[in-house]
């Protein structure tokens, strides 16, 4: 289940800044730069760096991201062995040859946590980004359209929003006999967009009002022109906050998914460590350095993104900005 | 009762700095008076109203005195501010339409309001249902939401709670700002009729908009870029004013009758100073028509007329 | 008011339709042949009995009538409440099964759920106010909402039950003991294993309930209406009270919004605890490719989640004043 923070009115599980449900604090929000608008887009980037690299939520969540993803990239260098070969002595505790010690089968469990890592990563950005692509444009298209369309597509994502994630999500994967990273990513993405569609809609009727877009209206530009020059440009920011909760929440229910077996059958992920350390009785083996690690790396990277989302929330609405 | 105001300073802590938005202000009001507050915005003007009644950060209180009926108000202490508050200096604030618990009937409200300041709701619901009705809501609005009634209603409904326990100042903070004209006439005179009959003894009007003050105002105060410019009675500010900002404001008021093809609208032309980092002395000097060399002087609010107080080296020759 | 809860009904009643419709159209159109992979798992072995079973089951899918007649009769026996056969518990009806491992999902999650959500609401609204517990709260906080449930179990039963043998580490009850409601040793025994499941799920809902309070009353205080209780004097407890009232409007649609969640961490913490709910169903369910047993239990959770909603609904009508007035307050 994706446990995107709400921001505003925002996605199931974590709560954020202003978790008031109404449109006027969606708007208020991001928006509450547009004024910088005036400035010109350069000059308000450059505003958003400069303050950004100044909140100590936004740079601790990055360091400790940037941290994980060089992990992820140079890891793998430090070992020759592949995940599920047997090279050494089984239940192993952590030592200079193997440095997060062995499984129950002899298996390495520093490569399996590295390797793992890239595959929590892939399927966060896959699903993540799935996700926001779909919420966008069903939000976009509802908000700005109205009408009939709206109700269709709003009845849509209220269906697919009722419907638990997970629970569709494990309906779909038990029948796959192969599977995956990249369907793992794409199941996430196609069940994970409601709340997202919801959001955009909410900001998209907001804009859809204002002066600019009524002039662009006038002017006889088309539609799609119109929500890509006018419309798009002011949610940015707003949609890079989405866009952070997402790739989080993407990589939470990728976990929940592998811990119940239906991860991907050909690469190792670190909830499918979990499964196999609770399979295979690590616990009560105390085993610990089999089942601590993949789920403290989940743990610390999601919390980077909700620390990098809630810094820059405070960035982008200098309300929230504590003097 | 009267108010007396020395020197009242009130700054805005902000990141970029120290916004000297209310920068000595000394004046007093006399028992039954209304006054107008006027000036462009940002001149400082809700702050000096809000300082009263509560300086709230970021707002920063830098020094000054208030003697409200004799007695000092502790200003810079929001707690000890909390029992004048109410019963001896009330506000209708800006955002009156909004003021009110949405998701309280606005009788249980009052009643909670008052069982909290220690006031049996059953000793003032007559008076409070008379009033209400002088402002011409029934008791109905006792038993409804907040959502349920009319801006206007909601405003009027503020109006009354507000005064309800008699306080000897009121702040009305741009309470006609919102509204057409109409309204905005029944609202002043509304707030006339509050001072008629002792429900107030005193009232601040804060304002831009100078003709409602022609109206029903006694005096007129006229605040530029945090100071104090000029304060006289309502119609020597409007028929002759001893401040050059006072008289261009005056000057820029359309005149009913008065066609464009006889007489062009004049503005003042350019924009108020920033207040971060405010020029010396006179704080109007580079928009003003008649300063010289002295203005970078800063002139006192000193009295240049029978109760006619002006901040301007020339103020004789305005 | 009506119109309220007549859109409401209406959505969930399509949801159930789409729901059941996915869960019916999947095997169907999945690669692979659902019959023979259940089958593979069964234990029956013999290559009679095998086939036999096939075309039983085959017979039980319906894959020998056409499409439109196989939804048909999915729907006819699904509103007679009848789910299909297990073959992981070869014979037993799947209702029957879900029905019995039900209570036990429940007995951990409503309460865990309900407190949470109220002690939460209450830590949140304390937190506001005094600023070096916020500055220590909301970082725990996001922490502990960023940790997978079935983690903090692992690390829980890892702890407290292997490591320092407060807790029972599986089951519902001690596996020595058979049920008997009236004995203490029994009882004893069943709120033990209940606890570490429940704290589970209450630690980590706990933390998120008491950030989106904090940040809800914090909002409340900045509102007009705040603001002009204090300027014309009014005590804070009075604003407080106020603002806690508002702010646990939104809370009561958030829990709406977070069943799904909800669900997710309550089955995985059952699987770690091995705790005999609707979770460790349908794990087991899966790795037994009991499909039959797999459908029923998501049209479970389905139900349950519709209920679940609708419930919310009323309490929010109930707890919302301005909702009977018949204007619409809050979110609809």
């Amino acid at each position: 289940m994706s446990r995107e923070i709400r921001h505003p009115e925002g996605p199931p599980g974590v709560p954020t800044t202003s978790n008031a449900p109404v449109v006027d604090a969606a708007v208020a929000a991001p928006l509450a730069d547009s004024g910088a608008a005036v400035l010109g887009p350069k000059r308000k980037r450059n505003e958003v760096v400069y303050f950004a690299l100044r909140n100590s939520k936004f740079l601790l969540g990055m360091v400790v991201l940037l941290l994980y993803v060089i992990i992820g990239i140079v890891g793998p260098r430090f070992t020759d062995h592949a995940p599920y070969e047997y090279v050494g002595p089984s239940n192993e505790a952590p030592g200079s040859e193997f440095w997060l010690g062995t499984t129950t089968f002899g298996q390495d469990v520093y490569t399996q946590v590295v390797l793992g890592l890239g595959s929590t990563f892939a399927v966060g950005l896959l699903g993540g980004g799935l996700a926001t692509l779909l919420g966008m444009a069903i939000g976009f298209t509802a908000g700005y359209r109205g009408g009939w369309i709206d109700e269709v597509l709003s009845m849509l994502t209220n269906i697919v929003l009722t419907i638990p994630q997970l629970a569709a999500l494990i309906i779909v994967a038990a029948y796959l006999q192969v599977r995956g990273v990249i369907i793992e990513g794409v199941l996430i993405g196609l069940f994970g967009w409601p709340w997202i569609a919801r959001a955009i809609r909410a900001q998209t009727f907001t804009l859809r009002t204002r002066e600019f877009v009524d002039l662009a209206r006038l002017s006889g530009v088309g539609t799609a022109k119109i929500i890509r020059r006018e419309i798009a440009p002011n949610m940015s920011s707003y949609l890079v906050l989405v866009l952070i909760l997402s790739f989080g929440g993407a990589i939470l229910t990728g976990a929940f998914l592998e811990f119940l077996g239906l991860g991907p059958t050909d690469a190792v992920t670190l909830g499918t460590m979990m499964n196999h350390a609770v399979s295979w009785s690590a616990l009560q083996l105390g085993l610990w350095w089999w089942f601590v690690p993949p789920g403290l790396v989940i743990t610390m990277i999601v919390s980077a993104l909700y620390f990098m989302n809630v810094g820059l929330d405070e960035v982008f609405n200098p309300k929230l900005r504590k003097t | 009762m009267s108010l007396q105001v020395e020197n009242l300073r009130v700054h805005y802590q902000t990141l970029d700095g120290r916004v000297k938005a209310l920068d000595g202000a000394t004046f007093s009001i006399e028992d039954g008076e209304i006054m107008g507050l006027a000036g462009e915005s940002g001149c400082g003007k809700t702050t000096l109203g809000t300082s009263l009644i509560r300086l709230a950060p970021p707002m920063t209180y830098i020094e000054g005195k208030v003697v409200l009926d004799n007695t000092e108000l502790p200003v810079w202490d929001d707690r000890a501010m909390r029992k004048f508050r109410y019963s001896e200096i009330s506000v209708i604030p800006q955002y009156a339409m909004s003021a009110m618990n949405p998701t309280r009937k606005i009788g249980k409200m009052t009643a909670e309001l008052l069982k909290a300041r220690g006031i049996r709701y059953s000793d003032v619901e007559h008076e409070f249902k008379q009033r209400l009705e002088l402002v011409g809501l029934s008791d109905d609005v006792l038993g409804m939401y907040p959502i349920e009634l009319s801006g206007g209603m909601k405003q009027r409904a503020v109006m009354v709670l507000s005064t309800l326990l008699n306080p000897s100042l009121l702040v009305a903070d741009e309470i006609t700002s919102a509204l057409d004209v109409s309204s905005q006439r029944a609202v002043a005179e509304m707030l006339t009729e509050f001072r008629d009959r002792g429900w107030v003894k005193s009232v601040i009007f804060i304002t831009h908009d100078v003709s409602v003050l022609a109206q029903i105002a006694d005096s007129i105060m006229i605040m530029y870029a945090g100071k104090l410019a000029e304060k006289a009675p309502t119609g020597s500010v409007i028929s002759a004013p001893k401040h050059p900002y006072s008289k261009l404001l005056i000057e820029s008021l359309p005149e009913m009758g008065v066609r464009h093809a006889e007489r062009e609208l004049a503005g003042i032309p350019g924009k108020p100073p920033g207040l971060l980092h405010p020029p010396e002395g006179c704080r109007f000097r580079d928009r003003c028509p008649i300063a010289f060399e002295r203005c970078h002087e800063q002139p006192p609010f000193a009295e240049v007329a029978a109760n006619h107080m002006s901040a301007c080296w020339r103020a004789e020759e305005v | 008011m009506r119109r309220y809860f007549g859109r409401k009904l209406l959505l969930y009643g399509l949801t159930f339709f789409v729901a059941a419709t996915i869960d019916w159209l999947i095997p169907r159109f999945m690669p692979g042949d659902p019959v023979r992979s259940m089958l593979a798992r069964a234990p029956q072995r013999s290559p009679a009995a095998v086939e036999a079973m096939t075309n039983y089951y085959n017979a039980l899918f319906g894959l020998d009538v056409p499409l439109w007649q196989q939804y048909l009769n999915f729907w006819g026996s699904l509103l007679q409440g009848d789910l299909g056969v297990s073959t992981w518990l070869p014979g037993q009806p799947v209702t029957d099964i879900l029905v019995r491992r039900i209570p036990y999902s429940l007995a951990v999650l409503l309460p865990a759920v309900l407190l949470s959500w109220w002690a939460g609401n209450r830590f949140g609204a304390f937190a506001a106010r005094k600023r070096w517990l916020d500055n220590t709260v909301l970082p725990i906080g996001y922490i502990l909402r960023a940790t997978p449930e079935m983690w903090l179990g692992i690390l829980l039963v890892w702890i407290l039950g292997i490591q320092l043998n407060i807790f029972p580490i599986a089951g519902a009850y001690a596996f020595s003991l058979s049920p008997n409601w009236t004995s203490p040793v029994f009882l004893r025994s069943v709120f033990l294993h209940w606890l570490l499941p429940f704290a589970s799920l209450f630690i980590v809902m706990f933390g998120g309930w008491a950030i989106g309070m904090r940040n809800l009353i914090i909002y409340e205080f900045e509102s007009d209406y705040s603001r002009y209780l204090q300027a014309i004097g009014a005590p804070q407890r009075l604003i407080r009270r106020y603002a806690f009232r508002n702010a646990v409007l939104p809370q009561i649609t958030g829990l709406a919004l977070q069943l799904g969640v909800i669900v997710a961490g309550a089955v995985v913490t059952e699987i770690v605890f091995a705790y005999p709910g609707l979770g460790l169903t349908i794990y087991q369910a899966i790795i037994n490719n009991d499909y039959f047993l797999l459908q029923g239990a998501f049209l479970f959770i389905i139900v349950g989640v519709l209920v679940a909603n609708f419930c919310i609904d009323i309490a929010y009508v109930l707890v919302d004043p301005r909702t009977r007035t018949g204007m619409q307050g809050g979110t609809a």
